[in-house]
């Protein structure tokens, strides 16, 4: 059981996707505009996050190393289809506010990237919880980040008005801008308090990274798929 | 839908900027935007890619998917159409055009996993734009996408010479340095014709 928990305590606080490893920053910007957004945007993630890493961690040893990223990326595109459909249905609110980014989740490098560095190396259950892990990392980060925008720009917190009329909302930190503000803050307060993060962790690797992963990982797909 | 040419254009690259309003291929422009000269090329990459697949991504969506009904398969069809044409172009610039192909050619497959080209994709088919509007609108983006990280990459060359609190260094005054631009590009948003 250690194993499975301390896969967890991984994804939320060790390597959180957002904060540690700077992955998905698209979505992070984007959705995080209030609590509410930030976990539909974080759910959707996680659950297609759990199957893609159970799907592919069982069929390891089926799919051919060749070919191992176009499968992948067939295998995710279909769970956020499916993910897609089901909140299109049931929760039309939530789905018109998130918008395009539903569908972008098939180029979230978080998504991609455990397939690649975790499931297709451990045991399905393991995957699984490593899947949660991240995904909760990752929701968590977007919850945190929403609220302190919904706070500060709109004076709600999950739709419910908390600060009094005298203390104006600062609107900009709900629109574009404040995106980058507070996100840019946060990781500047968390170097301050000398917490590993991106940015201290040898100059900005995680994206670089991240980004050189995906891409040599697409490179050599593509490579293959021509041949 | 009967917006101008022009106005789709200035739409994708100036009042709804696709890295600084819209938020899209976030990933390339804090990772790459290191130098002007790396960041033009990727630049020029991206308008390259982002045409021919928003051209692509228009003729499959109007003439394969909708005759038969398969609208909800798009995501799954044009990722797979995206990366497989990113291949394609870079072997087509390796046998015609190798100076092309050298300038662009490390640039090409990180476009892959950028979610602007998706993201444009996806976005013409909400907006029922027709073939031309399409591409217009997948240039105006891209366009867009090149004068955000060419400016990104001019302020952080200036930012390495300055003396910053160390908390700020990295990540954090690249992200304060997009805020300062996402502000100046949301006075776009007032513009009209």
């Amino acid at each position: 059981m250690n194993g499975y928990l301390e896969r967890i305590y991984n994804g939320v606080v060790k390597e959180n996707p957002t904060i540690v490893l700077m992955l998905g920053m698209c979505p992070t910007l984007a959705v995080t505009t209030s609590a509410i957004n930030g976990v539909g945007m974080g759910l959707s993630t996680l659950a297609v996050l759990i199957f893609s890493n159970l799907i592919i961690s069982i069929m390891r040893n089926i799919i051919p190393d060749e070919v191992r990223l176009p499968a992948y990326i067939v295998i995710v595109a279909t769970l956020v289809t499916i993910v897609d459909l089901i909140m299109q249905a049931y929760t039309p609110g939530l789905y018109a506010s998130l918008g395009i980014y539903i569908p972008l989740i098939v180029v979230n490098c978080i998504i991609l990237g455990r397939a690649e560095a975790y499931a297709n190396k451990h045991t399905p259950m393991l995957a699984l919880f490593d899947g949660i892990g991240m995904g909760l990392g990752f929701t968590i980060a977007l919850v945190v980040i929403g609220a302190v925008r919904e706070i500060v720009g709109a004076g709600k917190f999950f739709g419910m008005t908390i600060l009094p009329e005298s203390v104006p909302p600062i609107a900009i930190i709900a629109r574009a801008p404040g995106a980058f503000l507070v996100i840019g803050v946060l990781i500047a307060v968390l170097n301050a308090l000398s917490i590993k993060t991106a940015a201290n962790k040898k100059v900005n690797g995680g994206c670089d990274g991240a980004c050189a992963s995906c891409s040599s990982d697409c490179d050599s797909n593509g490579e293959e798929a021509a041949k | 839908m009967e917006t101008s040419l022009l106005m789709i254009f200035l739409t994708g690259a100036l009042i709804n900027n696709v890295v600084l309003i819209q938020f899209l291929g976030i990933c390339s422009f804090l990772g790459v935007s290191k130098n002007i000269k790396n960041s033009a090329s990727l630049g020029v990459a991206v308008i390259f890619v982002i045409g021919i697949a928003s051209a692509v991504a228009s003729l499959l969506n109007d003439y394969i998917l909708v005759p038969f009904h398969l609208e909800y398969m798009n995501t799954i069809v044009f990722i797979l159409v995206i990366a497989a044409l990113v291949q394609v172009v870079e072997m087509f610039l390796k046998k015609t055009s190798p100076v092309i192909y050298k300038a662009l050619g490390i640039y090409l497959p990180l476009i892959t996993t950028n979610c602007a080209v998706l993201g444009v994709a996806l976005t013409n088919v909400q907006e029922e734009y027709n073939f031309i509007q399409s591409v217009v609108s997948g240039l105006g983006t891209a366009v867009g996408y090149t004068i955000a990280i060419v400016l990104l990459a001019g302020l952080r060359e200036r930012i390495n010479e300055n003396d910053l609190p160390k908390p700020f260094r990295g990540a954090p005054i690249v992200l304060l340095s997009a805020m300062l631009m996402s502000i100046a590009f949301s006075g776009f948003a007032g513009l009209s014709f």
